[in-house]
């Protein structure tokens, strides 16, 4: 036999016989923004991938693909995946929301779930965090703690996760804190470290002491901890090899549950197209240990304020407030509904600058 | 808009420093070129160095121990490719992205053990009296040691290319292999050196991006500077003095429009944000009016007996 006759049966044999093995097996597949281990965003839909995998062993199996652009090459990647036989798939950054979408009218029979968007179809969910009832409690910490009155924030693209962040956390320092300011930089990237990195020095060299970020890297941490004197905040994963300082703080995803239960719901034939959006009270958004660079009394007011979003109490967004060009937002006592959210596209009042189109 | 909150010390000190990976990446893809070879594997040789370069400074405790780690683990992922290249004769673009997705995953397996460590600090050359000079102390004399190397690298490589014998041979290995090997230099022999001295640029800037930029190591953080580093060589149209004015441009307007978005400058931010790329591609573009042509041999294949 010619060795490329037996490598091709050889090769046909595996195929073959992969191929059996897979039938028995629900695939899920993961379509992720930046490298599993940049120790922010992706890395935390990743932590929720083998949660997916320690549950049910031998009866899954997960594939992913990480640095996937947003645009057109996800659609790629996506339309490889479902072609791969993938029975369920995670999308993870609201810019695959269209091609999310476009490949899923392709696949009517593969399950879609996009994180963080708002289109739907019969095969796609959406599902995302409330990541704003923990920029509420960034903002307290960050209004109470800054000496400046300059709070810097790195922002990735103007989206309305990322407004509604900024929001909740200008409230919420303002509260504390009437003279602050919040100096807003746009990085126009998720991943980056150096970009990032950059944009965490240029507002510190402009006098901010507190850096929040929404991009998804710990090179702000870093830059802030070269710089002394600054504290930040770990976003979307702990990012506890910063703490006690700069990062007093963090918001932590916690995907695990969310994907267990939906690819439990894939295997039983009970999934269905749905919207999901918990909060710290459900689970999916932590708050991740306060250090001791956080005064004890900001500190009990800070987890006072968590309590209180927990259990429902209280809104992040509650009014009075107005939006910043002076018309009315909220009425006294009146909180934000979810559709107001999930669309908003104006900073609240008392924040400068434009949100870039 | 608050123009005063932004230092121009700071700034001019922030964007020099923004600049150098570029530079060292760039300048040895010019190199490279120069000698007809075509290697897309900057952004690969550049992580591997970071990574190398941020590994051997945590275990030594020496960042200079560290950049010069980077510049082997980038000379020796540069040795695959002249490899595959100038001994297997393969196709030098496809054997260039190949490199650079080898090394982004090897690199993210070597740095498993690095992520959240903070490296030791390069420190300042002492310039003793020079340093207190009011603004100019500031901006040129506080940097560390490499960030002059890139500097100094630049001139060298004009002059050598410009002035000296080895020069002379290594544009002559690009223009013309066939030539060249006509005359008895061995043309496989000289590229791979180029190659390797790219190789060694790459790990430099990678190595800066992790132990002095960030100063971190995260997977994947070059992020790109690879192909920006490739972009610059051509519309530099493959001239030292013209690259280092792009890596400044560069560079500088991505320092200067994070600065004006902090100082909250009434520009829309989308157009700042494009503002790097699109000027130094002008600039460059307008310069390169006078017809500077790429290495008549690049990217083409040799062997000896064709």
């Amino acid at each position: 036999m010619k060795l490329s006759t037996l490598l091709a049966s050889a090769a046909l044999a595996i195929g073959l016989a992969g191929g059996a093995y897979a039938d028995d097996k629900t695939k899920v597949g993961f379509v992720f923004v930046g490298p599993v281990g940049d120790g922010g965003w992706t890395y935390e839909h990743n932590q929720g991938r083998l949660a997916v995998e320690a549950e049910f062993g031998d009866k899954v199996e997960t594939v992913f693909v990480e640095n996937v652009a947003e645009g057109p090459d996800s659609e790629r990647v996506m339309t490889q995946m479902a072609l791969d036989g993938a029975d369920l798939i995670f999308t993870t950054s609201f810019g695959y929301m269209d091609p999310t979408i476009n490949v899923a009218a392709k696949f009517p029979n593969v399950k879609f779930e996009h994180a963080t968007g708002y289109k739907r179809a019969d095969n796609v969910s959406t599902y995302s965090a409330r990541f704003y009832e923990g920029r509420a409690i960034q903002g307290h910490i960050a209004g109470k703690m800054t000496k400046s009155n300059i709070i810097g924030y790195i922002g990735s693209f103007p989206i309305p996760e990322v407004i509604r962040g900024i929001n909740s956390a200008y409230i919420h320092a303002k509260k504390v804190n009437p003279d602050v300011e919040f100096k807003i930089v746009w990085a126009y990237t998720w991943f980056d470290p150096a970009k990032e990195a950059d944009a965490a020095k240029v507002l510190i060299e402009q006098g901010a002491d507190v850096v929040l970020q929404h991009t998804d890297s710990t090179a702000p941490q870093a830059a802030a901890q070269e710089a002394g004197n600054v504290i930040t905040f770990g976003q979307a994963s702990d990012m506890a090899q910063y703490a006690p300082m700069p990062r007093v703080s963090s918001i932590i995803d916690d995907w695990a549950p969310y994907y267990v239960a939906r690819t439990k719901a894939v295997m039983d034939g009970t999934w269905t197209s749905t919207d999901t959006w918990d909060g710290i009270g459900a689970g999916m958004v932590g708050i991740g240990d306060i250090t001791d660079a956080v005064p004890a009394d900001v500190k009990a007011e800070a987890l006072a304020l968590k309590a209180s979003i927990a259990d429902g109490s209280y809104h992040p967004f509650t009014g009075p407030l107005k939006k910043q060009d002076g018309s009315d937002f909220l009425a006294d006592g009146e909180t934000a509904d979810d559709g107001t959210l999930a669309g908003m596209n104006f900073y609240v009042e008392g924040i400068t600058g434009d949100i870039p189109n | 808009m608050d123009l005063s909150a932004i230092n121009p010390v700071l700034f001019v000190a922030g964007f020099l420093v923004a600049a150098t990976p570029l530079i060292f990446a760039a300048l040895g893809e010019l190199v490279v070129e120069k000698s007809g070879v075509l290697n897309l594997g900057v952004e690969g040789m550049m992580i591997m160095g970071a990574i190398c370069g941020f590994a051997t400074a945590v275990e030594t405790g020496s960042p200079l121990l560290g950049f010069a780690a980077a510049a082997v683990g980038g000379a020796l992922l540069s040795l695959l490719f002249a490899f595959l290249t100038q001994i297997t004769l393969a196709n030098q673009v496809a054997s260039g992205l190949a490199l650079t997705l080898f090394g982004l995953g090897f690199s993210a397996l070597l740095g498993q053990s690095y992520v959240g460590i903070k490296p030791p600090r390069l420190a300042e050359v002492n310039f003793g009296p020079l340093h207190d000079i009011p603004v100019l102390g500031p901006v040129l004399f506080s940097h560390d040691i490499i960030l002059y190397l890139g500097f100094a690298l630049v001139v060298a490589i004009w002059a050598m290319l410009k002035f000296t014998r080895a020069g002379l041979i290594l544009r002559a290995v690009g223009e013309s292999h066939d030539a060249a090997h006509a005359l008895g230099y061995k043309v496989v022999r000289i590229r791979t050196l180029a190659i390797m001295f790219g190789g060694a640029c790459a790990g430099l800037g990678g190595a800066y991006i992790s132990l002095i930029r960030v100063p971190q190591w995260t997977e994947g953080m070059t992020a790109g500077v690879g192909w920006i580093a490739l972009a610059l060589v051509v519309f530099a149209s493959w001239k030292p003095w013209r690259l280092l004015l792009g890596a400044y441009l560069f560079g500088g307007i991505t320092q200067l429009q994070l600065n004006l978005q902090g100082a909250g400058v009434a520009i829309p931010v989308e157009y700042l944000a494009m503002s790097p790329y699109i000027i130094t591609i002008l600039v460059l573009v307008v310069l390169s009016a006078d017809k500077s042509s790429a290495p008549a041999s690049l990217g083409r294949t040799f062997h000896a007996s064709s």
